[in-house]
């Protein structure tokens, strides 16, 4: 507690030291144009969107209350960031993004309803949103049915492309894969055992990790293992892994029990300085309430780290904890959230066009140079060509990069021979 | 599955093992103690149990951030601090629900499902609002992390062993006030009717309201002693819900004997199956066996005899 009265006092000035530090730039580059200069509405919108002279209005539809709140928030968070630097730059086409903000609740068929409320009732120009892929699932005939557009930002199982969805996070093959191979080599591993959460996302992820390594390495798999969302006591799944002692402990297990699974782990003795365990479900965020720790040493495989050390992500870093807070922290999720607002921007420009069929079509190939991530890139697939990382915990709850992948890798949502 | 390993190591699993049964069964015991009494006693079904939970687990995320500020030199000790703040605050707090809620209801003992599902929502919201949507990470002091060695290959968590203490110190208090204080025999007396009982002079008001305020209490202790081994979050009680109701109800509503009986029982077949087979089959089988034995025995493992 009196941590935040600490921060508290340091932070007026740390406060007013970074935003001259994020404002510069901005300044001296982009004078503030005014709304309402963009091409004239009629030519932007022929489809009756919420589009006028100097405003747009866009969705986003994530759960702020229930279960998923603890995730999503961070995605609302970032989304907020992204159109409001947006229009500080002047808007998109000239105008001022305008936010109808909906809350999904945790519960998917709310979400399928608020959907079709901000593109029947609102019709927004885009939705930012979902989170899980259940939510996703729910949304998605809407979404093709009303002809809206929905960017994405959570990493997920892959099998699935839509017309109307950007997938601003990483399918399976591209999280996964790069790591695998990675911890591999390096740790020199010859057996996995996979511990999950019990759904699509750990299932497919799980599949495909499989397939690698039996079909690709040639290694073994010694177990593999499911517990219920929300299943609380691994000690038994815990003794199982002192008796087949695998090279590597490879998880995706998620939520309340991801915290419970690092807990126990680590009262059981299991030491992840010596144990090696890579996981896909750990983010900077999950660590806030997994105590930093109860996981140091753990490696995970993301496609960015709060810790990053580049231009675009010191600059997105210090204006996030600005607009929310020294103490928020940013994790893999987050980041592509902010894509979301970004590459709708760029695309919508290139299309020359809020049109939703226009931006669908003008998607493929679009750039973001900005990404706190680095360079990234959408494919014709509508997922973004990213990089793979590894990254090591650390008792403070931050990430060391130990590994990223030389290239972007393609996004191959459905992948040959892992299926 | 046992082939490749030597009679020693497949030794130390097994009594692992069993430690890991003993520790799930204090966690459900733990549980399912102040429902047992709420529910088992009072008839209430209180589906906010979780979220009294939860409050002592914010007690103890609060005094633990409090001490390694202000006392950081006294931290090891804090937790010991933590349970008896996170028995004061549930208490108190269930003391207040029952006043402002749940006497109104002893009539209509199913319209208290109804309240205290709306009364979690509201708790739960209330946490998010004031704790935030994310969870919270409660440092513990050194010595209650990690395990203890026993010998070379057996090694016990310690935080189940502290749990497994915790436990029955606190079954002990529990069957203490409820079988052998005056003030457990008033409870009993109210449960088993509350007009007689008003009529011989006990205050059933009263009664009543510490009843429900020694369960929630027990709730914001388990909580407190849960933040060792689980997540802290608005949410997180709800995963103790389901199997804190199991536990009682498969127990036998009234009884203290078997809300122990069938956390053991509970405990053993899940940690067994789940060590020869996946978690998520391990708990269907549980909760098929459960769903059997409850058809051919309703009242539960162990129920009062009454005359009806």
């Amino acid at each position: 507690m009196s941590d935040e009265i600490k921060r508290g006092l340091q932070s007026p000035l740390r406060r007013k030291l970074l935003m001259g530090a994020a404002a510069l730039p901005a300044m001296a580059l982009l004078p503030r144009l005014a709304f309402g200069a963009g091409p004239p509405t009629a030519a932007v919108n022929t489809t009756g969107l919420a589009v006028t002279d100097t405003e747009v209005t866009v969705g986003i539809l994530h759960s702020a209350t229930g279960t998923m709140a603890i995730s999503e928030t961070g995605s609302i968070q970032a989304e907020k960031l992204a159109i409001e630097q947006i229009n500080a730059m002047g808007g998109v086409l000239s105008r001022k993004i305008k936010i109808i903000q909906e809350d999904g609740a945790s519960d998917w068929p709310t979400f399928a309803e608020k959907a079709k409320k901000l593109l029947v009732n609102d019709k927004v120009a885009s939705i930012m949103g979902c989170w899980t892929s259940a939510s996703r699932k729910a949304v998605l005939p809407v979404m093709e049915q009303y002809n809206g557009m929905l960017y994405y930002p959570t990493f997920y199982e892959g099998l699935e492309q839509s017309k109307n969805v950007i997938y601003t996070g990483q399918e399976a093959t591209q999280q996964i894969l790069a790591g695998i191979d990675w911890i591999t080599k390096e740790k020199n591993a010859k057996s996995f055992y996979f511990i999950g959460s019990d759904y699509i996302w750990p299932r497919t992820s799980n599949k495909i990790a499989r397939k690698h390594i039996e079909n690709f390495l040639k290694l073994k798999v010694v177990g593999e293992e499911y517990f219920p969302l929300g299943h609380t006591q691994f000690n038994s799944v815990i003794n199982k892994l002192k008796l087949t002692k695998p090279d590597v402990i490879f998880t995706d297990v998620v939520g309340g029990s991801n915290v419970a699974f690092y807990k126990q782990l680590k009262a059981a003795g299991i030491d992840l300085s010596k144990q090696t365990l890579l996981t896909i479900s750990v983010t900077e965020d999950e660590i806030d309430g997994i105590g930093g720790e109860n996981i140091a040493g753990a490696y995970a495989c993301m496609k960015y780290f709060q810790s990053l050390k580049n231009e675009n992500n010191e600059k997105f870093v210090a204006a996030f904890k600005k607009m929310w807070g020294d103490k928020t922290v940013i994790g893999d999720v987050t980041q592509a959230a902010y894509l979301g607002p970004w590459l709708w921007k760029a695309t919508v420009e290139k299309a020359g066009s809020f049109d939703v069929d226009k931006v669908a079509a003008a998607s493929p190939g679009i750039e973001f140079k900005g990404a706190p991530e680095g360079y990234v890139r959408i494919h014709e697939n509508h997922h973004l060509w990213s990089k793979t990382r590894v990254g090591k915990a650390k008792l403070d709850g931050q990430f060391d990069m130990v590994f990223e992948t030389a290239d972007l890798i393609q996004p191959d949502p459905f992948p040959k021979g892992y299926q | 599955m046992f082939g490749d390993y030597s009679i020693g190591d497949l030794g130390s699993i097994f009594v692992m093992q069993g430690f890991a049964g003993l520790i799930l069964f204090s966690v459900y015991v733990l549980m399912a103690l102040g429902l047992a009494i709420i529910f088992g006693q009072m008839g209430v079904i209180n589906m906010a149990h979780g979220e009294f939970m939860i409050l002592g687990a914010y007690v103890t995320w609060l005094t633990s951030s409090a001490f390694q500020h202000y006392l950081p030199a006294l931290f090891p000790g804090y937790f010991f601090l933590a349970m008896v703040l996170a028995f004061i605050a549930s208490g108190a707090l269930g003391m207040l629900v029952e006043w402002g809620l749940i006497r109104h209801l002893y009539k209509r003992p199913l319209d208290t499902l109804l309240a205290t599902w709306g009364l979690s929502l509201i708790l739960q919201q209330t946490y998010r609002s004031v704790f935030g949507a994310r969870e919270v990470g409660v440092e513990l002091p050194q010595w209650m992390l990690g395990s203890k060695q026993i010998t070379d290959t057996i090694e016990v968590p310690i935080n189940g062993i502290f749990v497994m203490c915790l436990t029955v110190m606190i079954t002990v208090a529990v069957a203490w006030i409820m079988y052998k204080s005056r003030w457990g025999r008033q409870v009993r007396a109210v449960v088993q009717n509350r007009i007689m009982a008003g009529a011989v002079g006990i205050n059933t008001e009263k009664v009543d309201r510490y009843t429900f305020g020694l369960g929630c209490g027990i709730a914001g202790v388990a909580g407190s002693a849960f933040t060792m081994i689980g997540s802290t979050g608005p949410t997180s009680g709800q995963l103790y819900i389901v199997d804190t109701f199991l536990v009682v109800v498969f127990g036998g509503a009234a009884s203290l004997i078997g809300t122990i009986a069938s956390a053991f029982s509970i405990s053993q077949t899940q940690s067994t199956l789940e060590f020869f087979m996946s978690g998520s089959m391990a708990k269907v089988l549980t909760l098929l066996a459960i769903v059997g034995i409850l058809m051919l025995r309703p009242q539960g493992l162990f129920a009062l005899k009454v005359r009806k």
